[in-house]
């Protein structure tokens, strides 16, 4: 019962989601404010001209800047982001939005759009934890 | 006395904006998804509402994790497109209704609807992606938009149940508003998606189709539905369909399907699209 906030976690067995609840926020909060600043023109051009130094601008840990500098898109959500923050950098970098999802999905990208073209992931199979446990 | 006469819902997928700002809607890809809007841009046209209430989520556009109201009125004069990280999307500024969503803040929140009011808001897609679909691209927006945003990436969202009768609430402003004003609601985002991690990609569509047949004729069924079960069985950003109940609880509990789109895949996502027209108020 998710809606009971007495015991508000029970989503932690959905296989390959990252719930964005108040811990994972707490976690990404600096991480996914450098991403929020890339809505800015000028943040982006800082970005690419020196990543490192514009990530020193953020209170970012080790990992952090390791999945960034890595455009590890799980690992980023992993780290605390949200994909809606994630994905401006994908944005800033050029990058399809589609390789991204594709990158998440651990597919290449013509194998991820074949499978949105035939009616997307399944929620056979993909509900629970202990479905893909099984595999 | 102002009126709401009717409900739009639509997802808001970005990549449908991207298709009409850069001509490619003749795409193989496309054509179906675009036919499904022929009618509604008919009977929009038809409709000609004065103003329209858009219920829809920002993107970390102009809220960030800095703040996060749950729901968020646009009073503002007007509204610019945000630039969500490629440039903001070329479409009108949008005028907005001050003196309506005024009325609705002042009514609501004496309902005890605690809504933020917002005088500077920058509209990402969310917003701006269901008037190009109804609208196309006019020089102008054909009538003044009121921007509702609900915080739904911050979890928990609010309830659906909570959502439906912030509905009403608005209704009730509405009708209380001393002005002949047609009004129609949009309710924005879903339907089943997911789009971070590796369960990207997921669509559910009997669940959508159970949403979409219930959603005029049994919406007491959809406001009970639990955010598990949306993160579980619609994806993580199929939570989204919550926008959709506030449409649904500014309409009358009698309304009639006028029109259906669903359409797999845009992007990454389960398309869904209904217009509602109101049906006689229950007494």
């Amino acid at each position: 019962m998710t809606n009971n906030p007495q015991n508000p976690r029970t989503y932690n067995d959905i296989p390959g989601t990252f719930v964005f609840d108040a811990q994972h926020s707490r976690k990404g909060y600096h991480l996914n404010m450098l991403m929020m600043s890339l809505i800015k023109p000028e943040n982006r051009e800082a970005m690419k001209a020196d990543e490192e130094a514009y990530m020193d601008k953020f209170k970012l840990t080790e990992a952090q800047r390791r999945v960034i500098k890595n455009r590890d898109w799980n690992g980023m959500l992993e780290e605390g982001g949200n994909v809606y923050y994630t994905l401006k950098l994908a944005a800033a970098d050029g990058t399809p939005y589609e390789a991204a999802y594709a990158a998440m999905s651990g597919t290449p990208r013509d194998v991820h759009r074949d499978m949105m073209l035939s009616g997307g992931r399944s929620p056979e199979g993909n509900m629970y934890l202990s479905d893909w446990e099984n595999k | 006395m102002a009126y709401v006469s009717a409900g739009v819902a639509t997802s808001h997928v970005p990549l449908a904006g991207a298709a009409i700002d850069k001509g490619m809607t003749e795409e193989e890809y496309f054509v179906p998804f675009f036919k499904g809007f022929e009618y509604s841009k008919k009977w929009i046209e038809k409709e000609k509402p004065d103003v329209i209430i858009l219920v829809y989520n920002d993107h970390a556009s102009a809220f960030s994790l800095e703040m996060i109201p749950t729901f968020a009125l646009g009073c503002a004069e007007e509204f610019a497109s945000a630039d969500e990280g490629w440039g903001p999307r070329k479409v009108p500024v949008t005028k907005g209704h001050p003196k309506l969503a005024w009325h609705i803040a002042q009514s609501a929140i004496l309902d005890e609807f605690d809504l933020t009011i917002v005088n500077k808001m920058d509209v990402d897609h969310g917003f701006t992606v269901p008037l190009s679909l109804m609208f196309g691209q006019p020089e102008d927006w054909p009538c003044p938009v009121i921007p509702l945003a609900v915080n739904v990436i911050q979890y928990p969202p609010p309830t659906g149940n909570r959502c439906y009768n912030l509905g009403r609430a608005i209704r009730k402003a509405v009708e209380s508003y001393p002005e002949d004003l047609k009004v129609v609601v949009f309710g924005t985002g879903g339907m089943s998606h997911q789009l971070q991690g590796p369960r990207t990609g997921l669509v559910n569509q009997e669940f959508d189709k159970m949403f979409l047949d219930n959603f005029g004729p049994n919406p007491e069924k959809l406001v009970a539905i639990e955010h598990e079960k949306y993160l579980r069985e619609a994806g993580s950003e199929g939570i989204e369909l919550v926008m959709w109940l506030i449409m649904r609880g500014a309409l009358n509990d009698d309304v009639t399907e006028l029109h259906r789109h669903y359409h797999v895949p845009m992007s990454n996502t389960a398309f869904g699209h209904l217009i509602l027209e109101n049906g006689p108020k229950e007494i």
